[in-house]
């Protein structure tokens, strides 16, 4: 093989005093061939961007790197002063971002924010600028490409705008493209198109991607070479063949097993006993208030939706975003009011409660958020956040406090938790205190949405594991909301399949994996990354 | 299209608040100890109950309530604002004498404060943690510390009465007689010394609030996006960080446009400026209630005239509330 384009070795790059570890990354060496697809994959914390942003360039202020090259084009980036990068950055290395909803400007249309990457670069006229961003439009695949381009970045969906990302990052043609975790941020199907389109554009133009993710599921759809990292170290390098199909490491075999290597489900249960939870034709339709001379907006973010869940079950709801599944999760917790249709729990009608009585019924139905930063009070000490439900409820503060503790210890925490702030625990940590904040009012049933999608892979098996084991021991019934089917997989028993407001489908968890009888449920599944490999290693 | 049909929904609102406005105004004045005859009566030092009933009866204050409450709601609309009894002359012609002095200061105060504000802002944001980025700090924080009759007095002692520089009180050089340009220049060195007291308080919280509020935006992912397209710092600056950053200002800067009629009447004092500010002083100090009131309908009317405004200014500069609202 020629010469690497990108030539990392021995890169040392320091935190600033009083962070949690001295170097971000620690004597990483790498190398990017041409025309290939590297990917760097790590949990977060694993310095897994750092060595990308170092030779962009753009490591935040306080970090640096210490000791180290990075060869490209046959200067080292590390030695090169902010104008020499300036040069460099969108000319000869294009870079994409994780979040395409914050990455552009929302005050720019999409076309001048195409075009200044040519303006930062003295390329072309104005007029030449705009056909060429046309041009990338019509490359990437945008619908429309003559409207996106005067469009703002808020009249496009996810996947468009990192499509326009992606355009803007190809505009001068480099000869190096780093992606990090574009893709994360995105819904299954959209993700399936964007990783697709990079594959495309990278063999169309001959260029190498340095791919930086989480998940193993994509690093099976893209890559040609994987180098895996943990707390700024390298622990495994190799082709993408060698490492999933023969992983060296432990930590990559974790990593790899933490996500279901086999997306196909154990069949569960029998027989569905009597209903706990019961819905029947839930409606509920969102209105944009309309003014004298504005029609009035609607969005059905629920149409009819009907469905039951036994005790002890746990049901699967899934779907992409806008397919109304937290609506219909906080219209079980009563978050939120259906406008027609029934919701009874064990026999009481849950739509028609209101006031205080809606309040003393509240504790039988729990909620476990999506995001265990902002779900807790951080002025709250932990034991008082889960005690102050049961106190709510009549119970003593010595009483609540005292359960408050055993509740954490059973989350596995430890009951020394309770004095503790928020800030004082880790993402996964407090999920767990999540957990146990919905289960101190012993509810009868609990809905959790999103419960794990902010985790790091590995702590979401512990967090399934953890939840799995509560069922068991608590026999508790699960309404679980997720995005993500191989999670659902992991955990439903009855599987949920939303699109647009609607139920698409819905059977027991290995019939719609195994034999899906919609088109969508088959779209789903085929989006999932890394499924093909997983089947044919199987 | 959208914006007339928008313009117009604002304007038709705005006619409904003016309404109540005047309404709130009508009952002000009724709860006030006392009609205007009587004051007017006890005034000219006469306590004749047929003198009093002949005053209510030229001003229709025999009248029911809602007779009163009629006359003067059609008045107003027709821009008849009542006659000033104190001054001899209609309110709407005291008040649109001084309107043009106090739309002067105000406005300069105004456009230099926002001006100098956002560019000692942005100029603090690109110099954080340096020297010079604390100073302009320091002084903001001096300048909206300091009571503004006090920097007045000192503008005062200093340019005046001590440099000889400028002007120390009025509009312009009485009985000077200049026209044309000398005119505008002699108008214009009055002007220094009270348009910048005034706009100094304002400069430094726009100075702050920008300084604020790029930092924030410089953390943006699209700022990183745009760093990863290689365009310069200076570009960044203005064309991504600044532009965001100034939404938070607008809407600073509505509120205090608002003000302009009635927040001079410090500065309008210390400087001797014919504007709306003093004029209100005098009204109330005469209980003159039929000035004051047209002050305060001309007050009210300014607001919510830079409140669309404001509105406006927004749509323009943040194409993402087009189809929100």
């Amino acid at each position: 093989m020629s010469e690497p384009v990108l030539s990392i070795r021995g890169l040392t790059i320091a935190l600033p005093k009083g962070a949690d570890r001295a170097y971000a990354v620690e004597d990483v060496s790498y190398d990017v061939e041409r025309g290939e697809i590297m990917c760097v994959v790590g949990e977060s914390g694993s310095g897994k961007s750092m060595a990308a942003n170092a030779l962009m360039g753009l490591l935040p202020k306080g970090v640096r790197p210490t000791a180290g090259e990075v060869i490209f084009d046959g200067q080292d980036l590390l030695t090169l002063t902010e104008k020499q990068h300036r040069k460099l950055r969108g000319l000869h290395i294009g870079m994409i971002f994780q979040e395409p909803m914050t990455a552009l400007n929302p005050l720019m249309r999409v076309g001048a924010q195409i075009a200044e990457v040519f303006e930062a670069h003295g390329k072309y006229n104005g007029k030449e600028r705009q056909a060429h961003a046309l041009a990338l439009l019509e490359e990437v695949g945008i619908p429309q490409p003559d409207k996106a381009i005067r469009a703002y970045p808020f009249q496009l969906s996810g996947g468009q705008r990192q499509r326009v990302m992606i355009a803007m990052a190809l505009a001068l043609e480099p000869k190096l493209l780093i992606a990090d975790e574009p893709t994360t941020a995105l819904d299954v199907t959209t993700q399936a198109q964007i990783l697709e389109l990079i594959r495309d554009l990278q063999k169309r133009r001959g260029m190498s991607v340095m791919f930086i993710t989480h998940d193993f599921g994509v690093v099976a759809e893209v890559a040609n070479r994987v180098c895996v990292m943990r707390y700024g170290q390298i622990v495994e390098l190799g082709s993408a063949e060698e490492v999933l199909e023969n992983p060296q490491h432990e930590y990559t075999r974790a990593l790899i097993e933490a996500i279901p290597s086999n997306i196909i489900p154990e069949a569960r249960g029998g027989e569905r006993p009597a209903p706990l939870l019961e819905v029947k034709g839930l409606n509920k339709v969102f209105r944009s208030k309309g003014g004298l001379f504005k029609a009035a907006r609607e969005v059905r973010a629920l149409d009819d939706v009907s469905f039951s869940l036994a005790p002890g079950e746990t049901v699967g709801i899934v779907g992409e975003s806008g397919s109304g599944k937290s609506t219909l999760g906080r219209c079980v917790v009563r978050l939120e009011r259906p406008d027609s249709g029934t919701l009874s729990l064990a026999g009481t009608d849950f739509t028609t409660l209101t006031g205080e009585e809606l309040r003393r019924q509240r504790w039988r139905v729990q909620m476990i958020f999506q995001d265990p930063y902002a779900s807790l009070n951080p002025r709250t000490r932990v034991g008082y956040a889960i005690a102050q439900g049961p106190m709510a409820n009549g119970v003593t503060r010595e009483q609540a406090m005292k359960q408050a503790g055993e509740l954490l210890d059973l989350v596995g925490l430890g009951a020394v938790a309770v004095d503790r702030f928020p800030h004082e625990f880790s993402g996964g940590q407090r999920q767990r205190i999540g957990i146990a904040r919905a289960l101190a009012l012993n509810p009868e049933l609990i809905v959790a949405d999103e419960a794990v999608s902010a985790l790091d892979v590995s702590i979401q098996a512990q967090i399934l594991e953890l939840l799995e084991d509560l069922k068991q021991k608590l026999s508790l019934s699960l309404l679980f909301i997720t995005h993500d089917l191989r999670v659902a997989a992991q955990i439903c028993d009855y599987i949920i399949v939303m699109q647009h407001g609607r139920i698409v489908e819905q059977g027991t968890a290995e019939a719609v994996f195994l034999s899906p009888q919609e088109a969508y449920t088959r779209e789903l599944l085929e989006a999932i990354p890394g499924r093909d490999h997983e089947l044919e290693s199987a | 299209m959208l914006y007339a049909r928008l313009i117009l929904m604002r304007l038709l609102k705005a006619v409904v608040v003016l309404f109540m406005i005047v309404i709130f105004n009508f009952f002000l004045i009724q709860m006030a100890p006392g009609d205007p005859a009587a004051i007017l009566a006890g005034e000219a030092g006469a306590t004749d109950q047929e003198f009093l009933r002949q005053l209510r009866e030229r001003f229709g204050l025999d009248q029911p309530l809602y007779v009163q409450l009629w006359r003067y709601v059609s008045g107003i609309a027709m821009l008849d604002f009542g006659y000033s009894y104190r001054q001899q002359m209609p309110v709407l012609d005291l008040i649109l004498a001084r309107l043009p002095a106090t739309l002067l200061l105000t406005g300069t105060a105004f456009v230099l404060s926002l001006a100098l504000g956002i560019l000692a802002g942005s100029m603090a944001a690109a110099r954080v943690k340096k020297p010079s980025g604390s100073i302009i700090m320091a002084l903001a924080l001096i300048f909206y510390a300091t009571p503004l009759f006090w920097v007045a007095l000192m503008a005062v002692v200093l340019f005046s009465v001590y440099l000889d520089w400028l002007p120390a009180y009025g509009m312009y050089t009485v009985g000077a007689g200049l026209d044309g340009f000398a005119l505008v220049l002699d108008v214009a060195k009055h002007l220094v010394l009270p348009a910048t007291t005034l706009a100094l308080f304002f400069m430094a919280i726009y100075t702050r609030m920008t300084r604020a509020s790029m930092l924030e935006a410089s953390q943006q992912d699209y700022v990183k996006t745009a760093r990863a397209k290689g365009l310069s710092p200076r570009v960044i600056q203005r064309r991504h960080i600044l532009r965001n950053a100034l939404l938070p200002i607008i809407t600073l800067a509505g509120l205090q446009a608002g003000q302009m009629v009635g927040g001079a009447i410090l500065t309008e004092t210390v400087f001797a400026w014919p504007g709306i500010g003093r004029l209100m002083y005098e009204a109330l100090m005469q209980r003159d209630y039929n000035l004051l009131l047209g002050i305060f309908f001309f007050s009210a009317a300014l607001v919510i005239v830079f409140n669309i405004i404001t509105d406006l200014v927004y749509r323009l500069a943040d194409p993402r509330i087009k189809e929100g609202s």
